[in-house]
Parts: C-alpha cells; structure tokens; sequence
C-alpha cells in the first residue's frame, strides 16, 4: 500500500487497458465563470432523478413550496427526496419526458416559481466535526445528493459502506470532451469541495484521500493543490489526459493499480469515489442545510453563440438553458445530454436538468454530423480490425460482442462479459466501419435483461406446477396409507397393553359401569341418555381434529349407526355403552362448549385478512348462538342421521376447491394486503377485544331470551356453519349483532383470501383466537357444569376429560402426561392437548412436551400451524356438539360404535398438508351437514 | 424543428474502412515499384488486369447479392485483393492465370463466404495457391530480372508474351528465361533448394548469378520496398504492429537455428528475410485484419505460426517459397487462436493473473 502512495508521489500511475484522445473542445468554456442561475418560467422537476426507486411525493397541486422545501420523501434506502429549486406554486404533476436516452416519460412535478426565491428556514452547521456519522448520512440523505458526476447513485448508499476504506478518491478527472463543470466548480469553490472532503473524511475515515484529476485542467489543479496543500493526506494526483479515465474503475486502476471485481463495488476493495460535485453537494448539505437544488451544467458546442458553465436549478429545461447561450442553429436541432461520447440526444428542448447533469451540448454540424446528412457515414461491414478492442478500456472484444449481438447469441454474449460494458463507447470511436457498436450493446443488453425476466417467470411457473404435481401425488399415496394405518392403529390400540390403552380401556369400563348403574335407576331419564351422546360424540369430534383425514370414512360410519340405532332405538340393547357415555357427559358438553367457543373463534381466524377486530366480533356472536343453540338443543330430539353422509359428499365436494386454495400459499401469490394487515393489528387488537366483549355480552343476553324459543333460533348457527370457511359467515351474524360487527368491514372480500392468510403466520391473531377460545372456554365450562345437574359430579367430569386427553395422546403417540392435563382447567385441557396433537403433527416433533408446545405457539414458527390446528379442533368440537344434539335420541350403540371409529383414526400419522386439508374439508362438510341437519330439524321435528 | 435522436458515442474519429484500404494500396507501391526496375512491366500489367477482372467480378456478385454496389464496390477491399494477387504473380504468367485468380479470389473466397468480413481465407492467396496447384508451370516460370536477360524486354514484348505466349520476335516465355550461358534461371529460392539437391551448399549456391551480390538480384530490393511500406502502415497505425513482428522474428529465430545447426545447407537469416514473399507476407498479407487473428496475443501466436511454416516449407518442402501457404493455415488456425487468447476482461478472473 505504500507503493501505491510512492508511485503517487512520483507521478508514476497505472494504465488502464486502451482508452481513445477524441478532441478535447473543453476550450469553449474552460475559462469563463459560471454564470449565475436564472430562474426559468416553469420548472419541470422529474420525482426520479438518480438510480433506484423514486420517493413518494408529499406536496398536493396548488401548494406553495419555499425554496429548498422537501417535495417528497424517501422510503426506502435506494430512494431519494427531491425539493423545491426556488418558491413557487405546484402547478401539476404529470407524466412527462425525462432525460433518459430512450426519451421515457416519468412522472414529474411542475413547479411554477414566483419570482421570489424564499429560502425555506435552514439551520447552518458550521461543527459538523461533532456530528455523528448517522447524522451526517441522514442530511447527506435528507438533502437529496445523488453521485453528480454521471450515473446517480444514491450518495448516503455509497458512504454508510461498513467496509474499511483505504483510499477515498475523488473524481476530478472529467474525461468527456467539453465538459468542464467540475473544472469550473473546483475553479471557484475549491474551499466548499474541500469541506466536502473533509466531511467525507469524516465519516469514512479513509487512510488516504486521492484527488483524481486529468493534466487538462491547470487552473484547477493549482487551485486544489493550494487548498490542499496543509493537509497530509490528502494527494492530487494530476493523471495523463485519455478518455475513459474519468469512469471509476478506470480511475481506480490508473491510482491504486486495482481491477474492480466484476459485479461488485468498489468498496470491497476498501475504495469509495466520490465525485467533486457531489462533494460540493455534501458541504452544501451538511453546513448550510441547502438541498440538491442547483449544479453547475456545461452549456457548449459550436452552435452556441456564448458558451459557458451555467448554475442550473433542478428542472430547468434545457431549452432556457441554450437559449441563455444563445443557441443559433435553427433547423435541423441536435441537442446532447451529457458529453459527446457517452451523453443521449434530446427529443426536444423542454427535457429538464436533473441531477446527473453536467452538459448540455448543441455541437454544429460539422462537429457532429447528423446521422441524415449526406456527410455522414453509414455502417459498413467489420472488418475485425480489432481497433476497437485495442480501444475497449473494459478488455472485451467489440467485435465478437457485435457479431453475437447481431446473431442475438445470448450465452455467447454473455460469455464475452457484456455486462462489464460501461458503454464508454470508445469502440464506436474508434471504428472505421462506423457500427454503433455501443447501440448494438445496449440492446442487446436490454434483451438480455428482459429474457432473464421471462425466464424467471417460466421457472417459476414451473416449480409451481411441479410442486403441485409432487404434492397432490403425494396426498394421494398419504391418504391411501393412513387408511391402512388406521385400521391396523385401531386393532393394535385396542389389544395393546400399554397403560395409555388400558387407562382409556379401564376408563371406558368404569364410565360403563357408571352408566349402566344409572340406567337401571333411570331408565326414564331420556335427557340424560342424550348427553351422553353428546359427550360421546363430542369425544369423537376432538379426536377427529388430530386425523381428520379418517373423518368421511367416519362420518359415513357414523351416518350409518345413527340410522341403525335410530331403529333399534326403543331396544336399548347395550346399557354398558349407554352408561359409559352418561360419565362422559359433563366432561362432554363443557367440552363442547370449549368447541363450540373454538369453532366461533375459527371463523376470525380465516378471515384475519378483513382484520382482526372482526374476527372477534364473529367469535362473540358465534359464542352467542352456539350458546343458545346448545341450550335449545338439550331440550329438542331431532337427530338427523343423514347429516354425516350428507358431510361425505360435501367434503369430497369441496376437496377440488381446497386444492386450489392450497395453491394459494405459494410464496409467489401471497397476497401483500397481509403486510398492511399485520401493521394494523396493535390497534386493531384493542379494538377487537372491546368489541368482542361486547358482543359476548350481547350474545348471551340473546341466548337467553332464546333459550324457549330455541327452534327459529337453531337455524342460525346452522346458516353460519355451511359458510365456515369463509369470513362470510360473519355477515350472517353481523345481521344479529349489530354493535358488535359495526367495525367489521369487506367480510365477502375475505372468502378467497382465508387459505392464503391462514398461511400467513401472524403471532397477534394466533394469540388473540387463543384469548377469545378461553374466554368461550371458561363459558362453555360453566354453561357444561350448568348442565350436569341432572347427571355426574365433577369428578366424573374430570375423570372422562383425562380419558379424552389420553385418547388424544394416544392417538399421536406423544408422551403426555394426564397429570398435566388434569391440572391444568377443564377447557384449558382439551384446547391444549389439540393444539399440542396439531402443533406436533405438524411441526414432526414428536417429542414435544405440550409445555414445549405452548411456548412454541408464541414463537413464530409454528403459528400459522398452531393456528389452523386450532381452527381445526374448534370445528370438530363445534360439529361433534351439533352432532351430539342432534342425535340426542341416538342410541348407546350408536354412539360406541361412533366413538370407536373416531377414536382409531387419530392415531394415524400424516403429512402436514394432508391433516389441513383434511381438517379444513372435515370442517366444511361437517358445517354442510349441520346446516342440513339443521333444515332437516325442522322440516321433521318427529324424528 | 425536429430533433434527431441519435446513439452515443457522437463523435467519431472519421476513419473509414476505405481510407485503410487505400492506405495499404499506397503502401505497396514501394515494392511494386522495385518490381517494375527489376523486373520490368510484367507484374503492373498484371496487377492491372487484376484490378479490373476484381471491379467487374464484385460489381456482379454486389448486384446479385442486391448489396450497396456504390459504397462496396469501391471500399478498396477487391482493388486491394486485385493488387496483392497482381504483384504475386510470376511477371510473364499468362492473361487467364490473373483473371482466373482474381475471379477465384473474389467470387468464391470472398462474396461466397459472406463478402468482406467475412472471409476465413485471405482472398489473394488462397487464388495464389490455387493457381500454384491448377496452373503449376505458368506459375512457376519466373522472369529472371531484366539485368540477367539475354534479350531485351519492353513493355509491348511483356503484354504480347503475357497475352500470347511470345514476344513479338517470336520468343516463348522459356526462351526468355534461359541465359545467356544456356540454363534457365529461377528465382533465388529456388535456386538454393535445387542447389542443395544437386549436392551443393548453400554458400556455393550463392554464387548463382540470380543471388548475386546479396540475397537475389531484385528480391532484395522489392523486399525493401515492402518493408518500406510495411514500415509506413505502422507509422499511421493501419496495421498492428505485433504480426509482422512475430511472423520475422519467428522467421529469424527458426532460419538462425537451423543456420547453427547445419550452415552448409541452411540459408542465413536475413536471406530468409529478403527473399521471396517475406516481407510482402509480412506486412500485406498476414496482416489483413478479417483472417487474422484479433487480438494481440492471438496475432504474436498467429505471426509466430506463420514463420514457423514459411520456414518449414521452405527448407522441407516441395515448393521453394510458402508464404501463401503459410497464410492459409494459419487463416484456418485463426478462429481457434481467437478463442484461446481471449484478454482478460477488466475485473475478471483477477484470481488467476495476480
């Protein structure tokens, strides 16, 4: 490194490979001052003047904006604010050209300026030694610097670099023929450049600062070298003039003798470069708090009457700019942004100033010949001369580039490091076959770019239906082997000497025995019998949420001994069953309270994309109904054996479209409104909670009333539950709870957006369904202990939830202990051991303790997971409750043989997919055959 | 009113692919001229011919190729091809040896394969060779130079040999060729290679009256012509400097060898040098852009093959000068050079280099 500093201080600089002297013209303007800015009629300010993405305007048409008053903001790092080159009024934002070389149009801001020029209030910072590097990026930011030297890269990017930086250069070089803005600029406001410098080496804290500068311009350099010449380490290094070597990868290699890296920055190399405007920009910045508002453009050529170096307000149109130079050449106009070798032509003279630019030039047309004229020459063959790769400062092969650009070899293209172009357009200097050699890049370039994209596309496109391919193979080969598994699971559990089945077979038999027991006291009592069909049922419904795969198959069978115990209902053939199910029965219906709770909460959970507030507006009302419903339902006998069969068809109904839904969750899709959902949900979340109390409060208030009249009321849940998978059953009960559901809005918008956000893992909704499910729980378990009167104690109640745990446990294998369950509160229990069933499953952590699990839950991995499982468990339970209701006049047998076949099923494992899917389906098709049962309830009360 | 919209760079340094032509075509006339003093009117009237069979086949393959006839035909490529063919030519060769050429060189190595650009083989000698091989006595009846003659030729004697076969006094081209003591002379090379055969050394060789003083009576000389304007080509930079200067070294460096080894049947460096086609190979031939290589590794290796061959071929085969030869292979060699001397691209591979 300190050779390089030695060979600096010899003069003895590295060469760049090729490089061309086309004829300098700086003349024109090198020696006279910069005439001062003049305010134009109308300034057309493009919102993107830099690379990367515009900021977002803040000003309205019609307001009045100060002189250096911010017009819009940056939010995001590669974006930059613009301000207000002088007062005036907005007069319109609009899509007009802006100086790029294909003559795009961006939208830009009209400011009409009112002749006043009032600063904006600015607070001058002569210390900026005290300010922290943040602070000084942040003005450096605020105000708007973009790297003025050409390409326009974001300034504060380019500084808050995090790598050492060794050598800070500064590009005073300004290679292009004509230009002499930096020239003029380091002429009359060296000290300004130097604070710049400083302030750069401020935050940078480079070993070394390098002035680059080409032996063209004396003045300059004996101007910088004077106000250097105190600080140590700083060097002017004062390099043989040959165009490229003002680009920074050339400079770099003429200073420090490094090659930049193909594809990275130079800062890797721990070089920033920096050019001498932009540090002008920086000082002005960072001590007088003035914005990039103003830059110095070289107005030259020999169509110009007085060419010179103007200050230019951002925006100006060029048009006043050459007409203050006195543009003559009426006909046959060519005007030129930027220099003659790498600058673009205008389309016509209302392109405004931005920025990056630092010449304008209006060459005659012996200067630059117009492509028209019969002066001009035309491209003729190459004649692989290979001038242009003696000239190529980048050490490609023009040639070979071009003829790959014209045969559209795009690999081969590439191959040659098209990309490491800088367009300098030496080669098409150089070429004595006059190709474009340049254009021929640039498109090719271009289509290069634009294939890039397309192939993206494609690929994508093509994982997508690969991973669908992959997956619905997949499900298929799932589902046939968890049927097999479930009915070898079955037969095992049932003969296996494991203390899990033989608790849960002693459980069963002693719940037997009690109901046995019972029966022969009250044979009479047909309410009892009824509950504990519910709680049998309800016992099948929790354990379905673990498999729900199994659930048609059950379902069907379930159908079917419901019709045959209907038949042999007055047969009462086994008591034992009867009785076991009569134990069950408190635990049973709290549960299917904590379901029915649940299965209300799962509505806000597929629709947590509306908002949150909603969801739980829809849980309270749901908790309402499910309320009055269960309470309506105790007291009503219309079993309606068809509903699961009925559920069957459904579900297979429905499979297609889940598909389709699941095709959602791919990341491509995702919908984006999630983020702002997300954002919104603090607030959302309070509101919600209100909300919900609300409407809890509302809801049981209303179940009560109902609670006589409970057949026009059992018709509602039946409407909300066919709907379950869309928010919109929400609309149903918003009808009946007004206040509750004021806040909720786009319900129907939620329909197609549930799978995705279900995906979507949002800790706030996962835990605010949680709340709202043990609120509902804590009910449910009080309304379940309301209904026990005329049955078991509490103790029994416990000890079928233990059974009812166990089961579950069992069923996935997990190692839980039922003293935690035991311990923990009733719903508490059965929400829990879902979750925990769910969680694993899904996570394929069999190891999991349930404890593991709820901290899990708060974590974010397993949300969404932890979310749908739940969702799913509160459907089931919600389904089993109905079930239970309405096949209160079922028969012990019918519920055994139900509870045997829910029970075996859960054990089976499955694939994560597979278990959503089913569940989400099993949810469906239960909710559509409530609603039939529902339907049917009425239409045949005798049944 | 209305602007014009054009592709950067703007400027351009307003060199043409013509001018360079008619550049190169300047520069031979320091040889050609050395040929018309030594040799007399042949080779202009061959190079005559040439141009204008060139400018009548181009024009009707430009037509039925519905190219730009007016910008292409006179971008000095074919007149080029034309003059380098001409000056190739034995001086006293038959009319329908150049025309035949020239039609070879310019219809079916040139325009067939793309027109100019796109020519793998250099078009003036690739007709060269394919005359040497069709035609191979016209081709080898080289005029001795004028000095050396027993008779004296003017320029209606050459056009009547090289229009009919003899002078008007009736002599054939072999007449012309004898001397006065009774043998027919050739040219320096083959000279020494017949020598060599005959059993004598390469010193006693030189003695041949066709060598005379030096390297050749006349061959020395139009090889200074061409180094001449070889060395003015460099100097406006139409040429790039690496090929001429690969293909002599390489040329010095294998004769330099083979002259240590066995100086009695080599010849020495600088006879190499200034005999034959060297410097016209040299300088004109393998420097034309579109068969060469490109870039500067690739024209060192290309020029540096070139002289391996020219001197391989002469010491070792059939023919006494192989510059046309050598040309030829290495023009089919070329692509394959190009491919493995691409430079190094800024930025790229920097692991490799440092």
């Amino acid at each position: 490194m300190d050779s390089v500093i030695e060979r600096i201080q010899k003069g003895n600089f590295w060469q760049f490979h090729g490089g061309i002297h086309p004829p300098e013209q700086k003349f024109l303007t090198s020696t006279k001052p910069i005439a001062s800015a003049q305010i134009p009629e109308q300034l057309i300010i493009p919102i993107r003047q830099h690379i990367g993405q515009a900021g977002k305007l803040i000003v309205n048409i019609g307001d009045k904006v100060l002189k250096g008053q911010v017009l819009s903001t940056a939010d995001n790092p590669m974006s930059l604010p613009i301000h207000a080159p002088t007062s005036g009024t907005v007069s319109a934002v609009q899509s007009m050209a802006i100086p790029h070389p294909s003559g795009l149009s961006e939208t830009c801001l009209i400011l009409t300026p009112d002749g006043e020029d009032t600063w904006k209030k600015r607070y001058i910072c002569p210390d900026y030694q005290n300010l922290t590097k943040e602070t000084i990026l942040d003005k450096i930011a605020n105000a708007g610097i973009a790297g003025m030297g050409g390409a326009g890269f974001p300034t504060q990017v380019k500084v808050s670099t995090l790598a050492k930086i060794d050598y800070l250069i500064i590009n005073a070089a300004e290679c292009e023929p004509y230009i002499t803005a930096d020239d003029l600029l380091i002429q009359e406001h060296s000290p300004t450049i130097l604070d710049g410098i400083k302030i750069l080496d401020h935050v940078l804290a480079p070993k070394n600062i390098l002035i680059g500068i080409e032996d063209n311009k004396p003045t300059a350099i004996e101007v910088l070298k004077k106000v250097t010449a105190d600080i140590e380490h700083i060097k002017i290094c004062v390099i043989p003039t040959k165009y490229p070597s003002g680009g920074e990868k050339q400079l770099i290699q003429i200073l420090t003798g490094q090659e930049v890296p193909s594809g990275v920055l130079p800062s890797s190399l721990g070089i920033v470069m920096q050019n001498v405007a932009t540090c002008f920009a920086i000082a002005e910045a960072v001590i007088s708090d003035t914005p990039l508002i103003k830059r110095v453009v070289t107005v030259s050529g020999q169509a110009l009457e007085k060419p010179q170096n103007v200050w230019a307000l951002i925006g100006t149109p060029v048009g006043f700019l050459t007409q203050q130079c006195g543009y003559t050449n009426s006909q046959d106009k060519h005007l030129i942004m930027g220099g003659p070798m790498m600058g673009f032509s205008l389309p016509n003279d209302q392109i405004p100033v931005i920025k990056t630019t630092n010449c304008i030039l209006a060459p005659s047309e012996i200067e630059i010949a117009s492509p028209f004229s019969s002066t001009s020459r035309k491209e003729v063959e190459c004649i692989r001369c290979g001038l242009c790769a003696d000239a190529c400062p980048a050490q490609l092969l023009p040639q070979e580039l071009q003829w790959s650009a014209k045969a559209k070899d795009q690999p081969q293209l590439e191959k040659l490091n098209l990309f490491d172009c800088i367009e300098c357009g030496a080669c098409a200097y150089v070429c004595p076959s006059q190709i474009p050699l340049v254009h021929y890049y640039r498109v090719a370039k271009a289509e290069i770019r634009q294939q890039k994209l397309l192939d993206i596309k494609a690929e994508k496109a093509k994982v997508r239906f690969e991973a669908r391919k992959l997956r619905l193979e997949r499900e298929k080969i799932a589902r046939a082997e968890k049927h097999k598994k479930a009915a070898e699971a079955r037969k095992a559990r049932m003969n296996a000497g494991t203390p899990a089945a033989k608790s849960e077979k002693s459980a069963v038999a002693a719940a037997l025995a009690r109901v046995k027991a019972k029966k022969a006291q009250s044979n009479s009592n047909d309410d009892k019998t009824i509950d504990t069909t519910v709680t049998a049922v309800a016992n099948e419904s929790v354990e379905q949420v673990n498999d729900s795969k199994s659930q048609v198959a059950n379902a069907i069978a379930r159908a079917k001994a419901k019709k045959l115990a209907q038949q042999n209902q007055v047969k009462l053939e086994s008591i034992d069953t009867a009785q076991d199910i009569a134990l069950q029965k408190p635990a049973a219906t709290s549960q299917v309270e904590t379901a029915k709770a649940s299965d209300n909460k799962v509505e806000p959970k597929s629709s947590p994309k509306v908002s949150d507030k909603k969801s739980k507006v829809a849980a309270a009302v749901a908790k309402a109904k499910a309320k009055a419903e269960a309470k309506k339902h105790q007291s009503e006998d219309s079993a309606n054996a068809q509903e699961p069969i009925e559920a069957k068809q459904v579900k297979r109904k429905i499979d297609a479209p889940f598909e389709s839904s699941n095709e959602n969750v791919h990341p491509d899709i995702v919908v984006q409104t999630s983020t702002a959902d997300i954002k919104s949900n603090p607030i959302e979340d309070k509101k919600a909670k209100v909300a919900a109390a609300v409407a809890k409060a509302k809801a049981k208030a209303q179940a009560k009333k109902r609670k006589d009249a409970a057949t026009t009321q059992a018709e509602e849940p039946v409407v909300e539950n066919p709907v379950l998978d869309s928010a919109a059953v929400v609309n149903v009960e918003k009808a009946e709870i007004k206040p509750a559901i004021s806040e909720s809005n786009n319900k129907p918008q939620a329909d197609e957006q549930t799978t995705t956000t279900d995906d979507k893992a949002d800790i706030t909704t996962a835990k605010k369904a949680k709340v709202a499910a043990v609120v509902a729980k804590a009910k449910a378990k009080s309304k379940a202990q309301n209904k026990t009167k005329a049955t078991e104690a509490e103790v029994e109640q416990k000890a079928v939830k233990n059974n009812i745990s166990n089961v579950q446990k069992s069923g996935d294998r997990y190692t839980q202990s039922p003293e935690h369950n035991t311990s923990s509160s009733d719903g508490k229990v059965s929400e829990q051991v879902i979750t925990n069933n769910a969680l694993s499953q899904e996570n394929q952590l069999p190891d999991l303790t349930p404890q593991n699990q709820q901290h899990l839950e708060k974590t974010d991995k397993p949300k969404s997971a932890d979310r749908k499982a739940k969702i799913a468990a509160a459907i089931a339970k919600a389904k089993a409750k109905k079930l239970a209701q309405t096949s209160q006049s079922a028969t012990e047998t019918e519920s055994t043989v139900e509870n045997e076949i829910d029970n075996s099923p859960s054990k089976k494992p499955a694939t994560i997919d597979e278990q959503k899917k089913a569940r989400i389906a099993a949810t469906i098709a239960k909710a559509k055959a409530k609603k039939l049962a529902a339907s049917s309830k009425n239409s045949q009360p005798s049944e | 009113m209305a602007f014009w919209i054009a592709s950067s760079p703007h400027n351009h340094q307003q060199s043409e692919t013509s001018a360079l032509m008619r550049m190169v075509i300047y520069a031979t006339i320091p040889g050609i001229f050395a040929q018309w003093y030594f040799f007399g009117w042949g080779n202009l009237i061959h190079i005559s011919l040439a141009v204008i069979t060139a400018i009548i086949a181009e024009f009707t393959i430009l037509s039925l190729r519905k190219k730009q006839i007016t910008q292409q035909l006179f971008d000095g490529s074919a007149i080029l091809t034309a003059v380098l063919l001409g000056i190739s030519l034995p001086a006293l060769a038959p009319w329908w040896v150049t025309i035949t050429g020239t039609v070879f060189a310019i219809v079916v190595v040139k325009q067939l394969y793309g027109g100019l650009g796109h020519n793998p083989f250099n078009p003036a000698m690739a007709a060269y060779v394919m005359l040497l091989i069709s035609f191979p006595v016209q081709m080898t009846s080289w005029q001795p130079p004028l000095s050396l003659l027993a008779m004296d030729i003017q320029l209606t004697d050459t056009l009547y040999v090289i229009f009919s076969g003899y002078t008007p006094q009736g002599y054939s081209v072999e007449q012309i060729r004898t001397h006065i003591d009774g043998f027919t002379m050739a040219t320096p090379l083959d000279t020494v290679k017949t020598n060599l055969t005959l059993g004598l050394t390469v010193v006693e060789s030189m003695e041949a009256p066709t060598i005379g003083k030096h390297f050749g009576v006349g061959w020395e000389w139009i090889n200074a012509g061409f180094l001449l304007g070889g060395l003015f080509l460099l100097s406006k930079k139409a040429i790039h400097w690496t090929t001429p200067t690969s293909f002599l070294f390489s040329l010095f460096v294998c004769s330099f060898i083979a002259f240590i080894i066995s100086p009695d049947s080599s010849a020495s460096t600088m006879f190499h040098w200034f005999t034959g086609a060297t410097m016209l190979g040299a300088f004109f031939i393998l420097t034309d852009p579109v068969s060469g290589a490109t870039s500067v590794k690739g024209r060192l290796i290309f020029g540096a093959l070139a002289g391996l061959l020219v001197f391989l071929i002469r010491k070792f085969g059939g023919y006494p000068d192989a510059v046309a030869f050598a040309v030829l292979l290495c023009n089919m060699s070329a692509p394959l050079i190009d491919q493995y001397t691409r430079p190094r691209t800024y930025g790229h591979q920097l692991g490799e280099k440092k």
